[in-house]
């Protein structure tokens, strides 16, 4: 492979991350508070709390003006109920989707054609499992525990999104599911990094970070292939085929079928439309295939001058339907492993819990700031191994 | 703080926050939550989940039932003290013509 030509980045890969830095410096200084003048008290709403039975209309109040500014929901707020079940839902299906999705790519992680290749894709999954603990933890903010979400995933209560039910079928399947439904993952994802729930906000900024060494990485293995032999290049356009879909489908039935779309917007959980960030999604990968020599299976895909995006033709929402209730080629598979992963893990879980349980101490150590404490890492050996 | 109910201790772990130096002159920031078994395996949790990519060089794990919190939300009467004393910041003085290094 010619490394002069490849290109720095995908393009639209740039504006993507640079959105997720905004959102991120937007949180770090979301909250700070203006100083108060000297009439005002900068207070907005009424306060209430210790002893005062608190008066729900007064504290939606608060709560809409608050989203209304565009400020952040935190853990602690009051919050509607119904606003609490739809976070819970979203979160725990994401949390759901990074762990399940795992599996697709762990099938080839002993058959990787190179031992570089081997290590970027288990650094990726390594980061999907990271992603589902951050999404598990702010999904307990809202009070419920990780243990329940578990149970709900594993007797099929909640769900996880549709394309991990699909094959990896030869090692260019890695490539086109992490170029196809990480970079359309991406596009979904960078504007949570600016939803009203604090702590998802902030969970889907580390995530779209890493997301984008994912995105990168598929990309570049689709790379070699298309730049190797024809049968290389073969496999590569097979895997796109079969990932372009199940990829357009993430983004979930059209606006006008979608059921929690209208409210989630209202509530700034959501900021666009799924018709929308489809289409920036078309619109972002139709260069980078062209880039890679690919076409995407879509006799109809266009550019259309008028509306200035690519024509294209939807997913099958049927199938996602099916899908999504549990008739995909590999849903009974997928959820198997998982609940056999979990059983399997139990003597660890309990071996440690009763390990901890003997050694418990109680915790008065000295400040941590203070010396070496033993709830710290050493810092200089850290630096040593930065250095 | 972050603080759901805490967790029946039969079914998970405890419950612990992570603040992180991201280099030294830096304090250590809240990083997230995790559940651990102990003190020990909370801070190997801790280096893998929130610096795989050299994000910090140095780590605290705090049981996040030891937290003590304000109440109930984050406009707690608590802070009213604050609200009234303009005169705190230096922008609340105005300065003659002039006045320099002031
Ligand atoms: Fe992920
Ligand atoms: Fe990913």
């Amino acid at each position: 492979m010619d490394k002069d030509e490849h290109p720095l980045a995908p393009p639209g890969a740039g504006e993507l991350l640079a959105e997720v830095e905004a959102a991120h410096t937007a949180l770090r200084t979301a909250h700070r508070t203006t100083p108060p003048t000297a009439t005002g008290t900068g207070a907005a709403g009424t306060p209430h709390g210790h002893g005062t039975a608190p008066d729900e209309a007064g504290l939606r109040a608060h709560f809409e003006k608050v989203i209304a500014d565009d400020r952040k929901i935190e853990p602690r707020d009051w919050m509607p109920d119904a606003y609490r079940r739809t976070l819970v839902r979203q979160i725990a299906q994401h949390a759901h989707s990074e762990i399940v999705g795992m599996q697709p790519e762990a099938n080839w992680l002993t058959r990787a054609p190179s031992l570089a290749r081997k290590t970027i894709l288990l650094a990726k999954v390594q980061d999907e499992a990271g992603h589902g603990l951050y999404l598990y933890a702010a999904a307990e903010t809202l009070g419920v525990h990780r243990a329940d979400l578990l149970d709900a995933l594993h007797e099929g209560r909640q769900r996880y999104l549709s394309f991990i039910n699909y094959p990896t079928l030869t090692w260019a399947d890695t490539g086109a599911l992490a170029w196809l439904t990480d970079g359309a993952a991406i596009v979904n994802q960078v504007p949570l990094c600016r939803s009203s729930y604090g702590p998802y906000a902030r969970a889907m900024v580390r995530v779209c970070k890493e997301e984008s060494f994912h995105h990168r990485q598929g990309f570049d293995s689709l790379w070699a292939l298309t730049h190797g032999t024809p049968a290389q290049r073969q496999m590569a356009q097979e895997a796109v085929d079969r990932w372009w879909y199940p990829a357009l489908a993430m983004f979930g039935p059209p606006h006008h079928a979608s059921v929690h779309s209208e409210q989630s917007m209202a509530w700034r959980i959501k900021r666009f439309t799924n018709d929308e960030l489809r289409q920036r999604f078309v619109d972002i990968c139709v260069p980078q295939a062209e880039l890679l020599g690919l076409t995407p299976p879509d006799a109809h895909l266009r550019w259309n001058d008028d509306r200035g995006h690519y024509d294209f033709t939807p997913p099958d929402f049927d199938e996602l339907t099916r899908v999504i209730k549990g008739d995909g080629p590999c849903n009974r598979q997928r959820l198997a492993h998982r609940r056999r992963a979990h059983d399997e893990g139990a003597w660890v879980r309990e071996a440690a819990a009763a390990h901890a349980a003997k050694h418990r101490t109680p915790h008065h150590g000295p400040h941590p700031a203070a010396t070496t404490a033993p709830a710290t890492v050493d810092e200089a050996a850290a630096d040593e191994a930065a250095a | 703080m972050t603080g759901p109910p805490a967790p029946d201790a039969r079914r998970d772990w405890p419950l612990w926050e992570v603040f992180v130096r991201a280099r030294r002159g830096l304090a250590h920031t809240h990083a997230g939550s995790l559940h651990a078994p102990d003190a020990h395996l909370a801070l190997h949790h801790a280096r893998d989940l929130y610096t795989r990519r050299g994000e910090g060089v140095s780590l605290w794990v705090v049981p996040a039932a030891a937290i003590t919190a304000t109440s109930p939300d984050e406009k707690d009467p608590f802070f009213d003290p604050a609200a009234d004393k303009p005169y705190r910041h230096p922008a609340f003085f105005a300065l003659p013509e002039g006045a320099e290094h002031l």
